[in-house]
């Protein structure tokens, strides 16, 4: 028999008693994300018992269920709230959350920023469809300046929040952004994340076409992944163009990439501490 | 990427799964898929796939896997000494 | 029999009082926000949790991932607690129903100041009362308690963690500025002195085991995560595996199991402490620090030749109903003082059902009840 590879290790990964296919629509990106994340924790080979994965609210958040690992599904926004609980209780446990953009971005938008500058030992996934699809297509602070959404029928206003930008502002040990057509790459970053102490945050591109695409001029899922294909430029090249060739290009690639200690391994350190001087001052 | 593997494949579709949106299709470099009357991914060239694993990967649905044809001569030996290579298992 | 060992016995404030109980009910995990008039609790726990054995102190961003932090924690095996006050507990509502959903022990410590929104930050008041039995949204059960003096903030913390652990739920205590910020001496009781219930762990085979089903005790037995009973915790309705569910049969047996589980156990939860009440016909009905006047005040009104009584209620909700109906077997006349408009008055009304007076009395204005007031109103008659 030759070695198992590809979706087969999913498949493997799969709860098999819940209903296939998942509840994502056809051509949504997350899928691949949850495909991703799947075989980076296979490739590291971390027992099931040690993956927890915390998702949000939202379309992304739906994914936490059909893995086999520890899985919980919290309240809108608040993924890394209860990560930093599970990780500080337990810092053994590799701690994954699963959140959107308006997930992480808009409602969490305080979590996500004090987990990075806390550096707490957890990777964050932000899957970024540029719109709240599981609402019905509203605009999220991920939307694109000019598009047509369900809260913004005259376009989109305001503009959109760079993850990347933010999670480095707020001081994350590891940024990286992928998109779901870049797989291998994305893959690749992945891995790294889970496997670097402290905060590690990676942006996933991953095309909405059911509440996204078909309001701004993608006729169809493949038509998203076209334009991931030709907008993507790794950050290194994206570095050397011209200012006025980078708009509507999408950098991706490792942007920020530290060793510092996170929260909890500094937390019990300090502990640690304690518990010499105790033994040494005790009679 | 991959052409001396051109041939050496078998591709499944897993048709319950599928949904069809076209990705695998509309990206395969040789061709190999397409979508049925159904609107499902079906294979048609299997001979022509070069394994470059851009199907499987893609899938939002895990629904396609490619796998090896199983040759005749394929030396078992050679097979479990590259298991033990691989180091740690899962 | 064995001499009992004297007890340690210390000058502490109420919210200290909290820190100690919390400890010797095994709580290992303290997440929070700073906030008046609570935030000794916060102080006294980043000191003391870091030197024990296991114990995990962070100051969170704000109330909301206080919440989370501590839902996350005991989901991963810990006792854990937070402490907060009025603007935070409307914060801590969202990630309290998940709570009450996912069935996660947590203990909530509220110190009541007034309100509503900042209102009056270092007075007491009782007027979170209604918003602690109703606060997060949709139908649900919960245990409410309260403390009227400091060892009872002792007590009621080690009482807040058992039933807690005991029924999977969180446990909201209610104390009031008052008597957070009273310092007197409290004792400290031994280890065995007290009983320390932690939730129990299943011994089945992970495959066997279903997180969320009726067993006689009430609950499912609860692993820590990583423990290798790898399942789904949500706050969507859902099946005896905690898988999502929206089927009608499925949502009914949860949300009656959820409410069952603290209902049928009423005799264990509801604990109130009575005063005289046996031959009273004027009972006073009071909880926090009224209490405390309240007890004085009935104590004055004997020494007056009155035969008054005081029903001080250590749980909140469910309300005691049982206690309640055996004071008015016999009671004349009900007397509810509160730091409220009268929110506890009316489910002493809704359980009165009309049978006897029930007279208010109200304070809104930041100051405590006093006794004479208390002891006015009984004299009337």
């Amino acid at each position: 028999m030759s070695e198992i590879t590809g979706n087969e290790i999913i498949h493997q990964y799969l709860r098999h008693n819940k209903k296939f296919p998942h509840v994502l629509c056809a051509g949504c990106g997350h899928g691949i994300v949850l495909g991703t994340l799947i075989r980076s924790i296979h490739s590291l080979g971390i027992p099931r018992d040690d993956v927890v994965v915390v998702a949000g609210i939202g379309c992304s958040g739906r994914l936490a269920v059909y893995v086999d690992f520890n899985t919980i599904h919290t309240t809108h926004g608040r993924a890394l709230t209860f990560a930093t609980g599970i990780k500080m209780a337990n810092p053994k446990l590799n701690v994954i959350t699963i959140m959107g953009d308006g997930d992480a971005l808009s409602i969490g938008g305080n979590h996500l920023i004090h987990a990075a500058r806390r550096n707490i030992g957890v990777t964050a996934l932000v899957l970024n469809n540029n719109i709240y699809g599981m609402t019905g297509g509203q605009s999220s602070p991920a939307t694109p300046l000019g598009s047509t959404t369900m809260t913004s029928p005259y376009g989109q206003l305001d503009k959109s929040f760079d993850t990347v930008e933010l999670a480095k502002g707020a001081g994350a040990n590891y940024v990286a952004r992928g998109t779901v057509f870049h797989v291998r790459k994305l893959e690749k970053i992945m891995t790294e994340a889970i496997a670097r102490p402290g905060f590690s945050l990676v942006e996933a591109i991953t095309p909405c076409h059911t509440q996204y695409g078909r309001k701004n001029k993608y006729k169809s899922p493949v038509d998203m992944y076209k334009w991931m294909k030709k907008a993507a430029i790794s950050v290194e090249r994206y570095e050397e163009l011209p200012e006025d060739q980078r708009e509507d290009r999408l950098p991706i690639g490792v942007f920020v990439a530290k060793d510092r200690p996170g929260f909890e391994e500094r937390y019990f350190a300090m502990k640690a501490e304690f518990q010499k001087k105790t033994v040494k001052g005790g009679k | 990427m991959a052409k001396k593997d051109k041939g050496k494949s078998k591709v499944t579709v897993y048709p319950d799964w599928c949904k069809g949106c076209g990705i695998c299709v509309e990206f395969c470099p040789a061709k190999v898929l397409e979508l049925n009357a159904q609107g499902k991914c079906t294979v048609v060239r299997e001979e022509d796939c070069i394994r470059c694993g851009f199907c499987e990967l893609h899938c939002p649905d895990f629904a396609i896997v490619v796998r090896d044809k199983e040759f005749p001569q394929k030396d078992k030996s050679e097979n479990s000494d590259k298991k033990t290579a691989t180091g740690k298992g899962a | 029999m064995a001499r009992r060992k004297k007890r340690k016995e210390i000058f502490a404030l109420g919210n200290e009082a909290v820190v100690e109980g919390a400890l010797l009910a095994g709580c290992s995990f303290y997440g929070g926000y700073p906030i008046t008039p609570s935030t000794e609790i916060m102080e006294i726990m980043s000191a003391r949790l870091p030197k024990t054995e296991d114990g995990v102190f962070i100051q969170l961003e704000d109330e909301i991932a206080s919440m989370g932090a501590i839902i996350g924690a005991s989901l991963a095996g810990r006792k854990a607690m937070t402490a907060t006050s009025g603007p935070g507990f409307s914060l801590m509502q969202e990630n309290l129903g998940y709570a009450i959903m996912a069935e996660t022990p947590v203990v909530l410590v509220n110190v009541m100041r007034g309100g509503p929104s900042t209102g009056l930050p270092t007075c007491p008041a009782q007027g979170d009362v209604q918003q602690a039995r109703w606060g997060t949204h949709g139908d649900h059960p919960i245990i409410v308690l309260s403390a009227s003096n400091v060892q009872e903030c002792l007590e009621m913390t080690i009482t807040a963690f058992n039933m807690a652990e005991k029924y999977r739920t969180p446990v909201i205590l209610l104390l009031d500025e008052v008597t957070a910020h009273t310092r007197e001496k409290i004792e400290i009781p031994n280890e065995g002195e007290f009983e320390v219930f932690s939730r129990t762990i299943p011994s089945m085979p992970p495959e066997w085991y279903k997180p969320y089903e009726e067993t006689v005790r009430g609950v499912s037995p609860m692993p820590p995560i990583g423990s290798g009973y790898r399942f789904h915790v949500t706050g969507l309705t859902h099946d005896r595996n905690g898988f999502p569910s929206q089927r009608p049969e499925e949502v009914v047996e949860l949300m009656e199991r959820i409410h069952r589980k603290i209902d049928q156990f009423f005799y264990d939860i509801q604990l109130v402490e009575e005063i005289d009440t046996d031959d009273a016909d004027v009972v006073v009905i009071a909880y926090g620090c009224v209490a405390r006047s309240a007890e004085l005040a009935v104590q004055q009104a004997r020494e007056n030749g009155v035969k008054a009584g005081l029903l001080k209620l250590k749980t909140l909700f469910p309300y005691p109903r049982r206690h309640t109906e055996r004071v008015l077997a016999h009671a004349k006349s009900l007397i509810v003082p509160e730091m409220n408009m009268g929110q506890m008055s009316r489910e002493v009304k809704r359980v009165n059902m009309g049978r006897v007076p029930v007279r208010t009395i109200n304070r809104i204005d930041g100051q405590i009840v006093t006794p004479s007031e208390i002891l006015k109103v009984i004299m009337q008659g």
